[in-house]
């Protein structure tokens, strides 16, 4: 009896130990207030990066991944990855003992493998293939990156081992693979799915091998998420993220400060002052991945001639611009491309603010009386936060120099549409948001000569400069390609298609136990490796 | 009584054609091509735009797109797909209606509580301070910007004060999945314990917030239609009679009063919706509202188109009830109408 009753004694007081360790222990939750809703779940459909924190950021993995808080690939899925001597075949050589997530619809009977790359790639390239139209589907980043040209074959050489043979070299293609449209799928859950006769809810229902995995999504509300205790580089520091969406910036920060929320992205410039006197807020700030630029349309005169161009960059106060437009959050562009991407041109010199210098050089040139258009956008973007004012502080330079400007802006389809017209008459406010970290994703995209009628808004063909960066193009060596890409933004400066005006500042502020937080510099939101104190 | 809900539904058939036609055409005469906007900065081919613009039936003339459109619509009951979540619109629309209800019915409650004896007690004391006061608040109240009032709100209760949540339907340390869509109930019917008074602390803001201006014009009608009344002849006749004055205004006037009061409560259904797109945006609540928004800014026909349509269908509803408890309450309206 005395027995029984130490044994009672023993396993209640076992039982009390357990329930106060497990107390100790409690699940560690990290908010992210988050700016918007997602457009789904499924991230090759989509080119919105709101779109992409909440599920390929969080939910998938990619062969090769930026290392987190910077522009470096490294591997992913990948552990390694050759390169043929002609630049034109990759073998890529996948990671063992990788898990899907299990999920109430499904429960993976294998490691994620080479049917997996396969099956995820042939989805957006094959038109053919039985889930290129499952929900409608369209890939614009698959296509926007040029994939279906660039592609020849994808190849499952064994279980572990997959190559993709190109039609033609190109060193960005690595970057390429560590974008968001290429999240890897599971098709196994595909398969089951497509049985099931449910093939759409491989999009709504998302499997992927990320550290989080979808719990819930209440649209509009809260996305839901648990840390994949399986997950190949080890389990996140959280225990569960919780997505609160709260579009208003000013409620975002009032959720901040009173301990909803940890994490909040896009604070209002006006608040930034208050939030850094905040003791409970950390502001961090890194160099946006963008620039902002105004383009002229370099076919049409005086706008053809390089020293006219000059002498109009000189006559922009850019200082009085990242004041006014930006309320000092974002810095001087001198170069086409922003300094945290490889390459960058420490060298340039940018051109200095000279009025007196711009109304000599016009007169020598013999332009007089000029009249111009200058487009604004109608709508506010990182690179740009305020075009109209910027365009009427522009005016308001060119004035000084005796150049008249009538400022036009059209609804934002249309504004982009028209902007690309080779005949277009007027300079053009634009910018562009980076997308995988290699400098080809701006000079080529935006100032190379196929880009002339499209993307390339100063209409600007340079052999000298299109020499170089298609060069750069199927060269793998970085270090040549480095030295290629300072060479060509030498000549771009020389040239002056763009008055290159301004990289943003990304603010974010994150509460004080948030621990190893990272602005990634693609503009989204990474929170493996996050931690609460 | 039966042919005076015919006549009603007359109406109500061919406007509600007219709306369908009306949203169908605002969406596209919009400057803004969805397609483009959907690549936004990197653009697209010209022939990848073609393709998308076939894909979604955007290449065919106008006209019959609308045709086609209808045809689904009373054939199918097909409000069609969302092209940026690929979602069917009514699901979305379903999913998102019952908070923006459930917020709209506070909202309305809040402003007929306070609204219909702030203008009573304004009427019988005309001219007395509590007359001037609540008829300037009034003012006040109708003439307020929603964001401005809501972020105002916010930033006392929750931020000063620290009484209230900031935004959101509930904590999320709570979680169930829903059962009817409103949170007060589906908090109640999870069991957990404190999450029925996390969903109520996270409703009275925004309901305040988007009840001002319907309690402000309550007030002011209830106010105008009970002096009218208390000057006519059978409130005359009551008090000489000798009746209290609980009888005569409770009894007598009040339900005179009632009607013009009742088709502006009516009415303001149509600007609680209006209301609740600014609301929902500030206190990130997940309504239609802001999905609205949302779905014109992305140029998202099917949403836009749709998601009228059906706000449209609830107020004429709503309106028709109005009209048919009007004829209740004042049967000389069946008879004349």
């Amino acid at each position: 009896m005395r027995k029984t009753k130490n044994l009672i004694a023993a396993f209640c007081g076992a039982t009390l130990l357990l329930a106060s360790m497990n107390a100790g222990a409690a699940p560690k939750t990290l908010v992210f207030c988050s700016e918007g809703s997602p457009e789904g779940f499924n991230p090759a459909f989509y080119t919105a990066g709101t779109t992409f924190d909440a599920s390929s950021r969080q939910i998938f993995d990619k062969l090769a991944m930026f290392k987190r808080g910077t522009t470096e690939i490294g591997p992913g899925l990948a552990e390694k990855w050759d390169v043929s001597a002609d630049g034109k075949e990759y073998t890529f050589h996948l990671r063992k003992g990788v898990k899907f997530h299990t999920t109430k619809n499904f429960t993976p009977t294998r490691d994620f493998n080479a049917d997996d790359v396969i099956f995820t790639f042939m989805r957006q390239f094959d038109t053919e293939h039985p889930f290129h139209k499952v929900g409608n589907a369209s890939y614009e980043y698959f296509n926007g990156m040029s994939m279906p040209d660039l592609l020849k074959e994808i190849v499952k050489v064994d279980d572990y081992t997959v190559k993709f043979v190109l039609n033609r070299p190109e060193a960005p293609f690595i970057a390429n693979l560590g974008m968001d449209f290429a999240s890897i799928f599971s098709a196994e859950y595909a398969d089951n799915m497509m049985k099931a006769g449910t093939p759409d809810v491989v999009d709504f229902e998302p499997v992927g091998t990320g550290p989080f995995q979808l719990v819930a999504y209440q649209k509009d509300a809260v996305i839901r998420y648990k840390a994949n205790p399986d997950y190949w580089a080890g389990k996140a520091p959280i225990d569960n993220l919780v997505f609160a969406i709260t579009p208003d910036a000013s409620v975002r920060y009032q959720k901040l400060k009173a301990g909803e929320c940890h994490i909040m992205p896009y604070p209002n410039p006006a608040d930034l002052q208050s939030m850094e006197k905040d003791s409970d807020i950390n502001l961090l700030r890194k160099e946006g991945l963008n620039v902002g630029y105004l383009a002229y349309n370099t076919q049409l005169a005086p706008f053809d001639n390089p020293k006219v161009r000059k002498a109009l960059n000189m006559a922009i106060n850019k200082e009085a611009i990242i004041d006014a437009v930006f309320q000092g959050a974002g810095k001087v562009a001198k170069n086409p491309i922003p300094p945290t991407i490889w390459s960058y041109n420490h060298d340039t010199v940018d051109d200095a603010y000279n009025p007196a210098e711009t109304k000599k050089v016009l007169a020598r040139e013999g332009v007089k009386d000029l009249k111009m258009k200058i487009w604004a956008m109608p709508v506010q973007r990182p690179y740009n936060p305020n075009a109209r004012r910027m365009a009427e502080l522009l005016q308001n330079d060119f004035a000084f120099v005796g150049v008249e400007v009538e400022i036009v802006s059209y609804e934002w389809g249309e504004y982009l549409k028209r902007s690309k017209d080779v005949k277009r008459d007027g300079a053009v406010l634009l910018g562009w948001t980076g997308d995988n970290g290699d400098p080809d994703n701006f000079l080529a995209v935006l100032l190379g000569c196929d880009g002339v009628g499209g993307a390339n808004r100063s209409q600007w063909c340079h052999q000298p400069f299109e020499d170089l960066i298609q060069k750069a193009k199927v060269v793998a060596d970085p270090a040549e390609r480095t030295k290629l890409y300072e060479r060509a933004q030498a000549v771009f400066k020389a040239e002056a298609p763009w008055a290159t005006i301004a990289h943003s500042m990304v603010f974010q502020p994150v509460r004080k136990e948030v621990v190893d937080f990272k602005i990634d510099p693609f503009g989204g939101n990474v929170f493996y490796g996050v931690d609460l104190k | 009584m039966f042919l005076y809900i015919l006549k009603k539904l007359g109406v109500v058939l061919p406007t509600f054609f007219g709306v369908t036609l009306v949203a169908f055409m605002f969406i596209r005469i919009l400057p803004g091509d969805p397609v483009l906007l959907m690549a936004g900065e990197r653009g697209m081919s010209e022939e990848r735009h073609a393709e998308l613009m076939t894909k979604f039936g955007f290449d065919k003339p106008v006209i019959l797109q609308y045709g086609s459109y209808l045809v689904k619509l009373v054939t199918e009951g097909d409000f069609g797909t969302s092209i940026v979540t690929r979602k069917p619109v009514f699901d979305e629309f379903m999913t998102l209606f019952p908070a923006t209800v459930e917020l709209s019915l506070c909202a309305m409650i809040i402003a007929i509580f306070f609204g219909l004896p702030a203008g009573m007690i304004a009427a019988t004391r005309r001219g007395s301070v509590f007359d001037h006061s609540v008829m300037t608040s009034a003012l006040v109240g109708y003439s307020m910007p929603i964001f401005w009032w809501g972020l105002l709100l916010i930033i006392f209760f929750s931020g000063i004060l620290g009484w209230t949540p900031v935004s959101g339907r509930i904590s999320f340390l709570y979680y169930f999945e829903p059962v009817t869509g409103f949170m007060l109930i589906d908090s109640l019917l999870s069991g957990q314990e404190g999450a029925f008074a996390s969903a109520v602390s996270h409703l009275i803001l925004p309901a305040i917030v988007l009840g001002t201006i319907p309690l402000a014009v309550i007030a002011r009608q209830t106010r105008s239609a009970m002096l009218e009344v208390l000057s006519e002849d059978y409130v005359r006749t009551a008090r000489a009679k000798g009746l209290g004055p609980e009888r005569v205004i409770g009894l007598h006037a009040l339900r005179n009063a009632m009607i013009p009061v009742i088709t502006v409560i009516g009415l303001q259904v149509g600007v609680l919706f209006a209301g609740a797109i600014l609301t929902e945006t500030i206190f990130s609540w997940p309504g239609i509202g802001k999905w609205m928004i949302d779905s014109i800014s992305r140029r998202d026909y099917s949403a836009v188109q749709g998601g009228l349509l059906l706000i449209a269908a609830i107020i004429m509803i709503v309106n028709l009830v109005v009209d048919l408890l009007y004829g209740l309450i004042n049967p000389q309206i069946r008879h004349t109408d």
